[in-house]
């Protein structure tokens, strides 16, 4: 449905949008996943119309969105900062993109009170904006967008601004009334967590670029870039290379697999796929326990390895006494080659 | 205790400068006039307050002091708030230098700024020279001592008053509020009128009060640039303390503007609550 193309913006000297590439369809939850700088937020303005891209080419069915300024775009947009109108009611606010788009009082009224139906705000018609909770507030927004019933709508960290409580509950609301509504969501966010629980597709960015997308399970367990695996939580990253069949670590001090791909420069080794061996069991490496910290289900053990990197390790018994030799096994499966 | 002591600044400067010499008035305006000095004797009569509504001359300077003063303010405004627009549209690093530029007459002497007035219309002045050498007129007209000559003067001192607070309430507005407006398919137009101006309203009123409540006052710029008739109250005053030496009549006057420029104010905290 959206189709963005070898997308270009520079502010300065910096490239906020790097050649970035990106095709959304029709219907789906997408995720546009980044740290600060990554130029997810400029992504977003650019495809409401706020900023010009540079170059690249941007269509909506076809359509040459570009030279279509922001407010005759058929894509809503929900703000950080959920900008409603101050000066105006909570029926009034919803009101405004209906009174510009010439819908009739009779037929404003009753998409209103749809719209504040759907997200559960029946009765809350004439408070100010001021008046309302952060929750209220966003669905408030949530409702300004959706009352245009539009095909795409583009949520800027829509749970930014929430209480981390109220985050859960308020994400899996927007992924039914995703399913509800039918429209495909944009949601733009720094929280991974967010990202993989809500979105059907996510795309992680990386410098003004995509650096891998697809479904949140795929990315998650094969993250395709070292910084997509250090995103995406919690994955060790060792660096080394391939030599005669086996990639060697020299910051690990060993062999840490053996058949990845030639190319490879770096794995991905997820800390719950790491288990501490039996006496009996020939480890893959050994390492010195460093630190542990008890998280409740299990502990984070921190291994120092002979070349002098870390690993994170997720046990479920007490750990074994402190500075103690360890040795650490994985399966093969558990080694994702990296490319970049 | 320490809340008493950093309120006491202001305490002292209410009871000095604004409670005294209130005081100070409303005793006067009491008194009779006398030859002396002070030129008054202390007592409780109402003759001034009473001349105040007989005498139909002193209404009426204040009637026309607060036409001016609207007047002025309204100019202002009309000028002030594009201006403002203007300022607040460039890119943050030359707001300074235009804030700077705003501010700049204020650097120079009041009397030299009307004094550059004079000299620009009077008969001999630099428009009525330019006027002529172009052709356009053989015979000077007459642009100072008028109404425009005295507006002129009064916007041009007062302006920045009305600048100030619209400029402030510009930049302060959050413009994801203007791209919400266009994104719901407001034109820019549209934006305008609905979101910054309604949302820019309060400032364009302090504005306004900032311009009128001194403009209602004023004396010295319908003295120099103004026509004779008009008289507004700040000349009246001028003549009735300076030149008839009527203090008790002059307090008097005093009081009743002072009256009468409350109650925009609480119109103004009105307009402030409800937004």
């Amino acid at each position: 449905m959206l189709i963005a193309t070898a997308l270009e913006r520079r502010f300065g000297a910096v490239r906020a949008l790097a050649g970035l590439d990106l095709a959304i369809n029709a219907g789906e939850f997408f995720a546009l996943l980044g740290g600060s700088g990554s130029g997810k937020s400029t992504l977003l303005r650019v495809l409401a119309g706020f900023e010009a891209p540079d170059a690249g080419a941007l269509t909506l069915d076809g359509q040459d969105l570009l030279p279509v300024p922001p407010w005759a775009r058929p894509i809503n947009m929900m703000f950080q900062s959920y900008a409603l109108f101050p000066h105006m009611n909570v029926a009034d606010n919803i009101a405004y993109g209906l009174k510009r788009a010439g819908v009739a009082a009779e037929e404003r009224r009753s998409r209103i009170a749809a719209a504040l139906d759907l997200v559960g705000l029946q009765g809350l018609e004439a408070r100010r904006p001021q008046q309302l909770s952060g929750g209220q507030k966003q669905r408030v927004a949530l409702a300004r967008s959706l009352v245009m019933r539009p095909r795409l709508l583009l949520l800027d960290e829509p749970m930014a601004a929430l209480d981390a409580g109220l985050r859960e509950r308020t994400g899996l609301e927007l992924r039914a009334l995703q399913r509800k509504t039918g429209a495909a969501f944009i949601m733009v966010t720094h929280d991974q967590q967010e990202a993989l629980a809500l979105a059907d597709r996510i795309a992680v960015l990386e410098a003004g670029r995509v650096a891998q997308i697809g479904p949140p399970q795929e990315v998650y367990a094969r993250p395709a870039t070292r910084f997509v695996a250090r995103f995406l939580g919690a994955a060790n990253v060792l660096e080394g290379r391939m030599r005669d069949g086996v990639f060697e670590s020299a910051e690990a001090g060993g062999v840490i697999a053996s058949g990845l791909p030639a190319a490879t420069v770096a794995v991905a080794l997820r800390a719950e796929h790491i288990r501490l061996t039996n006496a009996d069991e020939a480890p893959c490496i050994t390492g010195n326990l460093e630190d542990a910290a008890f998280r409740g289900e299990d502990w984070l053990l921190i291994i120092r390895l002979p070349g002098g990197a870390s690993l994170r390790v997720l046990h479920k018994a007490p750990p074994p006494a402190p500075r103690s030799l360890v040795g650490l096994a994985w399966g093969a499966g558990a080694v994702v080659p990296l490319f970049a | 205790m320490p809340r008493t002591i950093l309120l006491a600044p202001l305490w002292v400067w209410l009871l000095t400068l604004v409670a005294a010499p209130v005081l100070i008035l409303v005793v006067m305006a009491f008194a009779t006039p006398a030859d002396g000095v002070p030129p008054f004797t202390l007592g409780l009569r109402f003759t001034a307050f009473a001349m105040l509504v007989e005498d139909f001359y002193h209404a009426e300077a204040l009637l026309a002091a607060l036409r001016l003063a609207a007047t002025t303010a309204g100019l202002c405004l009309l000028i002030a708030y594009p201006m403002a627009l203007g300022m607040a549209g460039v890119q943050p690093r030359w707001r300074l230098p235009l804030l700077a530029l705003l501010m700049l007459p204020f650097w120079t002497g009041f009397l030299l700024r009307l004094g550059a007035w004079i000299g620009l219309l009077r008969d001999e002045g630099l428009v009525n020279h330019l006027l002529r050498s172009l052709g356009i007129t053989d015979a000077p007209l007459a642009l100072l001592y008028t109404e425009g000559a005295m507006l002129a003067g009064m916007v041009h001192a007062y302006l920045p008053f009305a600048v100030l607070p619209i400029f402030t309430a510009l930049i302060r507005l959050d413009p994801a509020l203007l791209e919400a407006a266009a994104d719901l398919g407001a034109r820019p137009a549209r934006v305008f009128f609905s979101v910054t101006l309604q949302l820019t309203l309060p400032a364009a009123a302090a504005g306004f009060l900032l311009v009128f409540i001194p403009a209602a006052g004023e004396f010295v710029i319908p003295e120099l640039l103004g026509p004779p008739e008009a008289q507004v109250i700040g000349r009246v005053l001028w003549q009735e303390f300076f030149q008839n030496r009527d203090w008790p009549l002059a307090a008097a006057l005093a009081l009743a503007l002072l009256a009468l420029l409350i109650l925009p104010m609480r119109w103004f905290q009105k307009l402030g609550a409800s937004t």
